[in-house]
């Protein structure tokens, strides 16, 4: 295996903007997602979902439903013995899918049917009968934390803690107290986010087939087939290897795809029935059950010398993560001041429960709150120094050498250059009219690696196939494809990327991190050159010379030395050809932790106009610029960064989670969990970045999720800048807005 | 159940089907003909994935019922190229990485027909507002109106050599 470290090389067709291989199959209608695949024989399942917030499940009777003609089965918790073997992580999952003693959410699944059709699956799900004994209930993060909320799982409950509070992360360095004794000014403010859903278009849809032999198959649409494929196994009892997961095209995930959330229960209607199951959620069961990410609420505080140096830093947020534990508060207080060089600061994640559904990974998962709180307290203190926003972030970024608040000291890193981009933009000089402002923000996600495992293999005409254990959430398979020719030497067309199933393919983790292009990527290269190793050798094998006596450059083995140089090259078509005759087909390989990742940082800036009238705040203008390391296919790194601006511009503006005083979740749908839609939007700019990241051989660092991160407190400063109200709230919605304004006017009267 | 015989006319080829009278259009298509282009992301209407066009008019298939297509003219996703030549639409849209997942693409692409069809140059606010029934999660919608402003400007430059 050859140095994963950056050569610096130049590149012939990395970084060019080809078309995807899988462009004509998505503009045509023909790609196959979740829901798009059918097995002879299946069935149509529906799940039963609780009504209530928290209940305890007395009895669940599906004596009728079984009985109704059509219905082939029924499965509750008892169809589920408990085989976790006390991994409390599975158990939860367990606990999740279905309900065992307790509903601890609206819309936590507690039965579900299996029948011919539809029509008839609806049928047998008003026949189960359910008694509920409701318990009292609390969806609100501070107030989980009360000596009077409800426990939710008491499994998890500790002495001399609130029965809700599972766990923190504590992370900084220096002495605080010394810190802010040494500050002139220090600006000490509390923040609330609303939870938001990633929102993916495409529902969770499965097709799951299982034999009474033992052997099962699960098409679904993942961003981890492997990981659902041990996930279902464990839960069900099979053998991993006899689970065969496939993929299918997904149609959005940004985290909320990389847990199971119902697939082992569509296994064991399978296998209850001993006919193929088809399990698609509606959109409401998506809202109601599947992955939003963390409701937050926070203290930061921030204190700077008169001269705008930052001595002293503390945050504390409380991450709400369901009715299960997580590790989401312990993420967002590894992020929260990533970006500057603060010599005393601290910050603590706290992870909570409350009654609502378990929390998964929403794109750089906890970062983006933590954001909204220090970059909003970052410009209010900038304000009160009297120095631009921009210079103070300046005066104070992280660099290459800087301890970061987690442990690490920072190699080459992207802040500093994110931010002198930022401040040197056109953008930024652009006028502004009545009640328009302008807000800037940064951002910092860590990025990582993983196991993976991929295959390249030749064909006789020389065309190659990488078989790869990542997913393509957007035009990965053009990026690997790119990283194969490169290394090869021949044309991107000659290269075929397939998704593999999970019996071809040695284990990969779920594609979350931004790992996708970084890990297959790095395992492509090498796989690639474990091939050109092979090329060689039958190179010299054509040629009958010694193997030391081969290169390869171009695509072209190439012989050296005096006594053979005159020999034409071989072009790797050529020695395909020959295979046959020369030790048989010619493949490479590569497995590894992938490790190296690269940390990634964003800086965006954002025009907003406020409607003082309504509160509805328009987005005029917005420009990212982030670090990527090296942008393998830029048109797909530039839509990273437009699709996650646009997703924290919903957050910021609009997207939340509503639940009623009585704990049931009251938008559940498109229509009244509104994400912004093409009018909401102007075009959004993009500046690429690239610092290589020293830990890949091309330098590249994940892209997919370090935008979502500013757009939070970008857009409440610009909010603040545009019409004098600083938001303490996102959504940052006309009803709150227009609220700050009417108590602005009222302080003023007063 | 007692199904409803329907004899429509989907993409140009004639079809006949019997479904429930309470069936949905996407039901029909994506159950009884294999017609999977058009995709469910909510049913409910609001995000556009299962669009169609209804004697050319763009609704979206789940809001439409299997029955009502009766000696109508329904045209999907599958029915935009033609033969092997891509619609401009579907070839900008690959040119100008307008889709990251592809899902809400097939809904994205029949409504931005609809669009072209009536307005052959539309600025970029129409394309805008006449795109606002459809979701995308992934792009922030930034590439698909560009590549819409591209297959318009295809589509005119074919029209003015016809």
């Amino acid at each position: 295996m050859g140095d994963k470290k950056y050569t610096g090389q130049d590149f012939k067709v990395v970084g060019t903007r080809v078309k995807r291989p899988d462009g004509i199959d998505k503009v045509t209608g023909r790609a196959r997602y979740g829901a798009d695949m059918n097995a002879p024989g299946q069935l149509v399942s529906l799940m039963l979902r609780s009504p209530h917030a928290h209940a305890r499940i007395i009895k669940i009777d599906t004596s009728k439903a079984e009985k109704l003609k059509g219905v082939k089965a029924v499965v509750t918790a008892k169809d589920l013995p408990d085989l976790t073997n006390g991994n409390t992580g599975l158990f939860d999952t367990l606990e999740n899918c279905m309900a065992r003693d307790r509903a601890l959410y609206d819309g936590h699944a507690v039965a579900a049917v299996a029948a011919i059709d539809k029509t008839i699956a609806k049928q047998a799900l008003k026949l189960i009968k359910v008694t509920y004994e409701k318990l009292p209930h609390v969806t609100d993060v501070d107030e989980a934390l009360l000596p009077s909320a409800p426990v939710i799982q008491p499994r998890y409950a500790k002495d001399g803690q609130p029965g809700n509070f599972m766990s923190q992360g504590e992370f900084g360095h220096g002495d605080i107290e010394k810190g802010f004794a040494e500050a002139d000014v220090i600006v000490e403010r509390s923040y609330k986010t609303g939870q938001t859903h990633q929102g993916y278009i495409e529902p969770h849809a499965c097709l799951a087939s299982v034999s009474p032999d033992g052997t099962g198959e699960l098409w679904v649409t993942t961003q981890g087939h492997f990981s659902y494929r041990n996930t279902c196994a464990q839960l069900l009892g099979m053998d991993i290897a006899k689970l065969k997961v496939t993929s299918s095209e997904i149609g959005g995930g940004f985290g909320g795809k990389t847990h199971v959330w119902m697939e082992p229960i569509a296994l064991a209607l399978s296998r209850k029935a001993n006919r193929p199951v088809k399990m698609v959620m509606s959109r409401e069961e998506v809202f109601r059950a599947s992955g939003p990410t963390c409701s937050t609420s926070m203290e930061i505080k921030i204190g700077a010398k008169k001269d705008g140096t930052i001595v002293a830093a503390r945050a504390e947020c409380r991450y709400m993560g369901g009715a299960f534990p997580g590790i989401w508060g312990t993420l967002g207080g590894m992020t929260a001041f990533a970006c500057y060089n603060i010599p005393n600061n601290k910050a603590i994640g706290v992870n909570v429960l409350c009654n609502r559904p378990k929390v998964a990974a929403y794109r750089a998962p906890s970062a983006p709150m933590m954001a909204f709180g220090v970059e909003s307290t970052i410009d209010q203190l900038a304000k009160e120094l009297r120095i631009d926003p921009v210079e103070l972030r300046l005066k104070n970024v992280a660099r290459e050498g800087t301890l970061a608040p987690y442990g690490p000291v920072w190699g080459p890193i992207g802040i500093e250059p994110t931010l002198q981009a930022v401040r040197d933009h056109p953008h930024m000089r652009a006028k502004l009219g009545k009640n328009q402002g302008r807000g800037v923000a940064c951002g910092f996600w860590f990025n990582i690696g993983g196991q993976t495992c991929s295959d390249l293999n030749i064909g006789q005409d020389g065309s190659v196939n990488l078989t790869v254990g990542t997913v393509d959430v957007g035009g990965a398979r053009a990026s690997l494809a790119l990283i194969a020719a490169e290394e090869l030497g021949i044309s991107y067309d000659h290269v075929k990327v397939n998704i593999g199933d999970t019996s071809s393919l040695g284990h990969n983790d779920t594609t979350e991190g931004s790992r996708g292009t970084f890990s297959s990527g790095m395992a492509a290269i090498f796989a690639a050159r474990d091939a050109v190793e092979i090329l060689k050798a039958r190179a010299a094998k054509m040629w009958q010379i010694p193997p030391e006596a081969v290169t390869w450059e171009d695509g072209h083995a190439k012989a050296v030395g005096a006594e053979h140089g005159n020999l034409p090259p071989l072009s790797l078509k050529e020695i395909a050809a020959k295979a046959g005759n020369t030790g048989g087909p010619i493949a490479g390989h590569h497995e590894a932790t992938a490790d190296g990742a690269g940390v990634s940082f964003a800086s965006h800036i954002v025009d907003v106009e406020v409607d003082p009238e309504t509160g509805k705040t328009q987005i005029l203008r917005y420009t990212v610029v982030q670090d990527a390391g090296k942008a393998i296919h830029p048109d797909y790194v530039e839509g990273q960064f437009q699709g996650a601006a646009a997703q924290g511009i919903g957050w910021a503006l609009n997207e939340e989670y509503i639940y009623g005083d009585d704990g049931r979740l009251q938008n559940a749908g498109f229509l009244d969990y509104r994400i912004p839609v093409c009018s909401d939007l102007p075009s959004i700019d993009t500046k690429i970045l690239e610092i290589p990241n020293p830990g890949h051989p091309y330098g590249i660092r994940g892209v997919g999720e370090t935008s979502i991160v500013p757009p939070l407190g970008a857009i409440g400063n610009a909010v603040s800048n545009a019409v004098g109200v600083r938001m303490y709230q996102v959504p940052m919605s006309p009803p709150r807005i227009l609220k700050a304004l009417d108590d602005a006017a009222a302080d003023e009267v007063a | 159940m007692t199904g409803v015989h329907v004899s429509t006319t989907i993409n140009d080829d004639p079809i006949e089907y019997v479904c429930p009278a309470d069936e949905s259009m996407l039901d029909v298509l994506r159950d009884r003909l294999g017609l999977m282009g058009a995709k469910e992301g909510c049913g409910t209407g609001d995000c556009g994935a299962c669009s169609i066009t209804l004697d050319g008019q763009l609704v979206c298939a789940c809001l439409v019922l299997g029955a009502e297509a009766e000696g109508r003219e329904i045209t999907t996703i599958e029915g935009m190229a033609d033969g092997e030549k891509l619609h401009p639409l579907q070839d900008q849209f690959i040119n100008n990485a307008a889709l990251q997942c592809g899902i809400c693409t097939p809904g994205f692409l029949i409504a931005a027909k609809v669009l072209l069809d009536r307005e052959p140059n539309p600025t970029e606010t129409e394309i805008r507002y006449a795109l606002a029934g459809n979701l995308c999660r992934c792009t922030g919608y930034d590439k698909i109106v560009k590549a819409v402003q591209a297959a318009a400007k295809d589509l005119r430059k074919q029209n003015m050599k016809k």
